[in-house]
C-alpha cells in the first residue's frame, strides 16, 4: 500500500488551494487525486472574467484564475494523478482509487482533505413535471458543451433558476447566438449574485421573472415549449398566470449540491442544511485527520473565498499531520438564529483556535437596513451594520480568540436584528 | 420473403424472437423507435409478479405464473439482474381482509407457490417501515424484481445473435393479406432516417403483433376483430440509491379495479420505486408525468410505507400500459385472419409473463410454418461486463487488459469508458445517450446525466462514428447540439 501524508481529493480550485497551503506549513507528502484530465476543476468551463479580484487584485477567468493555482502546485512540486477516480475513503484514512494506467489501488494518508465540489440539482430532484425530452440541461452541463465542446445546445432558451451559472449562460448563450426568452426564478428573490444581475441579464435586456415556475413542458423528442406561471407565498403556481414560451431548450439552474457520497462512506457527519460535512474551526470533519473545504463543504459564491477556506484547510491538516489531533478541550457549538441558515464551521475551540476565525454563512431572506449581531453566550460580540443582506451572497463575521476565552460560554450565536 | 415478421421491439416481441431463433427462420423485427426497449417495456415497475393477481382461468395468470417460473433461469442464461425478494400485499385497518383471503385462493388455484397471510407482528419483522395501519399482508415468496431494460436488450441481442434481423426507425403503415404472405408497407419513423427497410413493402409468411399500445391499430389492419387498447398511464417517482433499503419486499396495495395500487418497491440496482398512478388517457405517446399524478403518488405511496424519503427522488417517468378493453391479454392467431399472431393487451404482468408468452408463440409458429430447429442456437448471452461488481483482483486485471475499465465516466453509477464502449459496439449497440443509460446506467444516477453526458457524447461520436449533430438522446429528433459555437 502506497503511503501519503496527505492525499487532497479533487484538483480544483480548491485542493489546489489546499495542497499548496499544506505544503507551505511543511507537508512534503502529498497527493492530489483528480478525476478529470486536467486540474482546474470546473473553473476550466468559466471561461467569463470576473475571478481573483480578491485573491489576486485583478480581474481573471476561469482557467487562468485556475492557472495560477496549477503553476504554484507544479512548482512546489506537488504530485497529483489526473483521470484518477476516487472510488471509496475509509474512516482509517485509506483511500481507494482507480485509473486506466494502475488499476484499482490503495493509499493510506495521514490526513485527507475532501475537496469533491458540488453538483446540479436536477430535473428530476426538481420533480417538474411533463415528458423527457433532449433539451433539458443543467446550466453548467450546457456551459461545458458551449465553452469545451463548441457546441451550442440551444437556440431559443428559457432558463429556470437565477443561480450563477444559469445567469452566466443566459449572456453565454446570447453571445454565441442563441435567443434567451426569460428567466423564471421560484424565489421572490434571486440565487444569484447581484452582479451577475446586472452584467447578465439587464444589460443584454433578459427579463428575469421572481417567484415563477415552470408548470409545462412540451415536445416528445427535443423541448418545443415551456410554461411558466407565477407561484404563490406558499411556492404553488397560481391558476391563471401561465404564459408559454416556444423554445427549444430549457436551462436549470436551481442550486448545487455539495458531492459529498463519499465522505458518507467515511462516516463523516453532514449537515442537513448545506449539505457538507460538520466541521470545527479547523474545518476538520467529525472524523479526526478530514478535512473539507470548498464547495463540498458548503457553496461558495466566489472562488476566492474557496481558495482563501481550502488555503485554511491545507494549514490545518499540515498541523494535524505534525502535531496530531486536540479533540479534548473545551468546544462551542454556534448557533445560526434568527434569519441565518448555518454556519460553517459549526464548532469553535477557544484553546485551538488562531487569534481569528472567519465564519461563513448565508441568510434566509432577503434583510434591508439590519445588522448581523454575533453572541458569545448573551453577551454581544460583535454588531455590524447591513444596508442589505441577500440569501444568494454569502456573508462572514471574524470571530477573535479573546472574545471566546473565558470560561462558561455555552454557545455563539448569530443572528440578524433590525436596526433601530 | 421473411418467414416472420414481428412488430415492435418491446419485451414481449424480443422475447418472440428469440425464441423464434431457436429455429431455422428469416424473421425481422419492425420497431419504430430507434432501439428494442423504447415504449412500456423501459417504464414499468420493474416486477416479477409471482401470479396471484389475475383470475383463475385468463391469459394473464397462465403466462404470469408460467413466465415467473421461467425468468430466474433466464436470468442466468442471458445474464440480465434478477432477485426473488418476495412480496406484500398489505391490508390496512379499514380495509377489507378478505380480499387478501380471496388473492390467496386465486394464486393458489393458479398454480402460485409459497403464498401465505401473515399477521401484523410477522409482517412488522419483515419490514420495519410499514404503516403504522398495517394489519395484515399476503407474503409471496416467488415475487421478484428485475431490470426490465436488461432482459428486453438481452431477449433482443440473443435474437440478434442467433440470426433475426431488427430494423429500426421504421414504422409500419399497413399490412395486407395476400394469398399465402402478408405485405407489410413501412416508412421511416417521424423525424428519423428510417432503415434500410423503410418506405419499402416486405413480405411475410407470417407476422406477429406485439406493438405494445398500438396492438390495437396492427390488429385492426388485418383482422375484423377488432380490438380497442387504451394507454392507461403510471407515473413513478425513482429515489436515490441512499433510500433503496427502506424496505427489502415489493410492498403492494390491496388491488382496486384500476390496477394493483401503488406499489413501494427496492430496484435491482438499490433505488426505491414508488408509483405508478393509474389513468386512462388517449394519446399512446403521452408518457408526460403531471403535477397531480406526482402527488397522489406521494400520497398513496404513504398509506403502505411510512416515513417514505420523497426529498430524495432523482427522477420521475410515466409508462403506458396497453389495457385491451376485454381485460385479458390477446395471445394467438387472429381468428380470421391465418398466420397473423397477436401478442396485444400486454399490460400488468406483462413483464413477467414474457418468457412464457415467447415460448408459446414461437412453438405455435413453428408447428405452423413447419420450422426445423436451428443448431447453432446458442442460447447462453454475456451481459455487459460491470467491474464494479468483481473483486479488486478481478478489476485490476480487467483494467489491464482494457485500461478504458480503469476510466470512470459516470461518477454517479461509477460506470467505466470500458463499459459504454461494449454498449455501443455489441449486437444492436446503443445510438443515443438513453441506450447508453439503459445498458450501463451511466446517467442514471443522482446527477441525471449533469456530468457524464457531455462525455458519453464523445464515445458515441468516435465509436459509433456519429457527428455530434447526430448524437441524440433517443433517436429522432432528440439532438443534444444544433451546431457550432456561433453557427446556429
Amino acid at each position: 500500500m502506497k503511503q501519503y501524508d496527505l492525499v487532497i481529493v479533487g484538483g480544483g480550485p480548491a485542493g489546489l488551494a489546499a495542497a499548496v497551503a499544506a505544503r507551505d506549513a511543511g507537508i512534503r507528502d502529498i497527493l492530489i487525486i483528480e478525476r478529470d484530465g486536467r486540474l482546474g476543476g470546473i473553473l476550466n468551463q468559466c471561461i467569463h472574467n470576473g475571478f481573483g479580484l480578491h485573491t489576486f487584485q485583478e480581474e481573471l477567468t476561469g482557467p487562468e484564475y485556475a492557472h495560477r493555482f496549477i503553476e504554484q502546485v507544479q512548482e512546489r512540486g506537488i504530485e497529483y494523478k489526473l483521470n484518477t477516480m476516487v472510488m471509496e475513503i475509509r474512516k482509517d484514512k485509506t483511500v481507494v482509487a482507480m485509473n486506466g494506467d494502475e488499476g484499482m489501488f490503495v493509499i493510506q494518508a495521514k490526513a485527507v482533505i475532501l475537496a469533491m465540489g458540488c453538483r446540479e440539482r436536477s430535473r428530476g430532484a426538481l420533480n417538474l413535471p411533463g415528458y423527457r425530452p433532449a433539451g433539458i440541461y443543467s446550466a453548467g452541463t450546457a456551459q461545458r458543451l458551449v465553452n469545451m465542446e463548441g457546441q451550442m445546445p440551444g437556440k431559443r432558451v428559457v432558463i429556470l433558476g437565477s443561480g450563477d451559472i444559469g445567469l452566466i449562460m443566459a449572456r453565454r448563450m446570447t453571445l454565441e447566438g442563441a435567443k434567451v426568452e426569460v428567466v423564471a426564478e421560484l424565489m421572490p428573490y434571486s440565487g444569484g449574485l447581484k452582479r451577475n444581475i446586472v452584467q447578465c441579464l439587464e444589460d443584454f435586456h433578459i427579463p428575469l421573472k421572481l417567484s415563477h415556475t415552470v408548470v409545462k413542458i412540451e415536445g416528445r423528442k427535443r423541448v418545443e415549449a415551456v410554461t411558466i406561471a407565477k407561484v404563490g407565498p406558499d411556492r404553488r403556481p397560481i391558476p391563471g398566470t401561465e404564459e408559454r414560451y416556444e423554445c427549444d431548450t430549457l436551462l436549470l439552474s436551481c442550486g448545487l449540491i455539495p458531492e459529498n457520497e463519499l465522505s458518507k462512506g467515511a462516516g463523516v457527519e453532514l449537515s442537513g442544511i448545506t449539505g457538507g460535512p460538520v466541521v470545527n474551526d479547523a474545518l476538520e470533519t467529525s472524523v479526526e485527520g478530514i478535512f473539507a473545504c470548498g464547495n463540498v463543504l458548503h457553496v461558495h459564491d466566489l472562488v476566492d473565498f474557496v481558495s482563501g477556506e481550502a488555503a485554511k484547510a491545507g494549514e490545518y491538516a499540515a498541523r494535524y499531520i505534525q502535531k496530531g489531533d486536540k479533540r479534548e478541550g473545551r468546544s462551542i457549538l454556534l448557533r445560526p438564529m434568527e434569519g441565518v441558515r448555518y454556519t460553517v464551521p459549526t464548532f469553535i475551540r477557544p484553546q485551538e483556535m488562531p487569534e481569528e476565525v472567519t465564519v461563513r454563512f448565508r441568510v434566509a431572506d432577503v434583510y434591508r437596513d439590519c445588522a448581523v449581531v454575533t453572541y458569545a453566550g448573551d453577551r454581544q460580540i460583535s454588531r455590524r451594520r447591513k444596508k442589505i443582506l441577500a440569501p444568494g451572497e454569502m456573508e462572514q463575521v471574524v470571530l477573535k480568540k479573546e472574545d471566546l476565552m473565558e470560561e462558561g460560554i455555552e454557545d455563539i450565536t448569530i443572528r440578524i436584528e433590525r436596526e433601530a | 420473403m421473411f418467414d416472420v415478421a414481428i412488430i415492435g421491439a418491446g419485451v414481449t416481441g424480443c422475447a418472440i424472437a428469440r425464441e423464434l431463433s431457436r429455429y431455422r427462420v428469416k424473421a425481422c423485427v419492425i420497431e419504430k423507435e430507434e432501439d428494442v426497449c423504447c415504449g412500456t417495456s423501459k417504464a414499468n415497475s420493474a416486477i416479477v409478479h409471482a401470479g396471484f393477481d389475475a383470475r383463475p382461468g385468463s391469459l394473464k395468470a397462465r403466462f404470469n405464473v408460467e413466465g415467473a417460473k421461467m425468468m430466474e433461469a433466464l436470468s442466468r442464461e442471458l445474464d440480465f439482474p434478477y432477485k426473488k425478494n418476495g412480496s406484500l400485499v398489505v391490508c390496512t385497518e379499514g380495509q377489507d381482509r378478505g380480499i387478501l383471503e380471496e388473492l390467496l385462493r386465486q394464486g393458489e388455484e393458479n398454480g402460485v407457490e409459497g403464498l401465505r397471510i401473515l399477521e401484523q407482528e410477522e409482517v412488522r419483522k419483515l419490514e420495519k417501515n410499514l404503516s403504522e395501519d398495517v394489519i395484515c399482508a399476503l407474503y409471496a415468496s416467488e415475487g421478484a424484481i428485475c431490470c426490465p431494460f436488461h432482459l428486453t436488450i438481452a431477449l433482443g441481442e440473443n435474437a440478434a445473435d442467433n440470426g433475426v434481423e431488427f430494423y429500426f426507425d421504421t414504422q409500419v403503415e399497413t399490412i395486407k393479406k395476400q394469398e399465402d404472405h402478408y405485405e407489410i408497407h413501412t416508412k421511416a419513423a417521424a423525424g428519423t432516417k428510417g432503415s434500410e427497410i423503410a418506405g419499402k413493402e416486405i413480405r411475410a409468411r407470417a407476422v406477429v403483433n406485439a406493438a405494445g399500445v398500438y396492438g390495437d391499430v396492427i390488429n385492426n389492419m388485418v383482422s375484423e376483430h377488432k380490438l380497442h387498447i387504451t394507454p392507461r398511464r403510471g407515473q413513478y417517482e425513482l429515489l436515490d440509491k441512499s433510500t433503496g433499503d427502506h424496505v427489502s419486499h415489493t410492498i403492494f396495495q390491496l388491488p382496486t379495479k384500476m390496477g394493483k395500487g401503488v406499489l413501494v418497491t427496492p430496484t435491482v440496482h438499490g433505488n426505491l420505486l414508488v408509483g405508478p398512478t393509474a389513468e386512462d388517457i388517449e394519446d399512446k405517446e403521452g408518457t408526460d408525468t403531471t403535477a397531480e399524478g406526482l402527488r397522489n403518488l406521494e400520497q398513496s405511496g404513504a398509506l403502505s410505507v411510512k416515513d417514505l424519503p420523497l426529498r430524495q427522488v432523482i427522477t420521475s417517468f410515466a409508462g403506458l400500459r396497453a389495457h385491451e378493453e376485454g381485460g385479458d391479454f390477446v395471445i394467438g392467431e387472429a381468428e380470421d385472419a391465418r398466420r397473423f399472431y397477436n401478442a396485444a393487451g400486454i399490460e400488468s404482468p406483462g413483464l413477467s409473463s414474457a418468457p412464457a408468452i415467447g415460448a408459446y408463440l414461437a412453438k405455435e409458429i413453428a408447428k405452423d410454418l413447419a420450422l426445423e430447429e436451428n443448431p447453432d442456437f446458442v442460447g447462453e448471452r454475456k451481459g455487459i461486463l460491470h467491474p464494479g461488481d468483481l473483486s479488486m483482483e478481478e478489476q485490476n486485471e480487467w483494467i489491464r487488459k482494457q485500461p478504458a475499465y480503469g476510466r470512470v465516466i459516470c461518477r454517479c453509477e461509477s460506470v467505466t469508458e470500458g463499459e459504454i464502449l461494449d454498449a455501443i459496439t455489441r449486437t444492436l449497440g446503443a445510438r443515443s445517450l438513453d441506450g447508453v443509460k439503459r445498458r450501463t446506467r451511466a446517467g442514471m444516477g443522482r446527477c441525471q446525466a449533469g456530468f457524464c453526458s457531455p462525455r458519453v457524447m464523445e464515445l458515441l461520436e468516435k465509436t459509433a462514428g456519429l457527428s455530434p449533430l447526430e448524437v441524440t438522446k433517443s433517436g429522432g429528433e432528440s439532438v443534444i447540439v444544433f451546431g457550432q459555437n456561433k453557427e446556429i
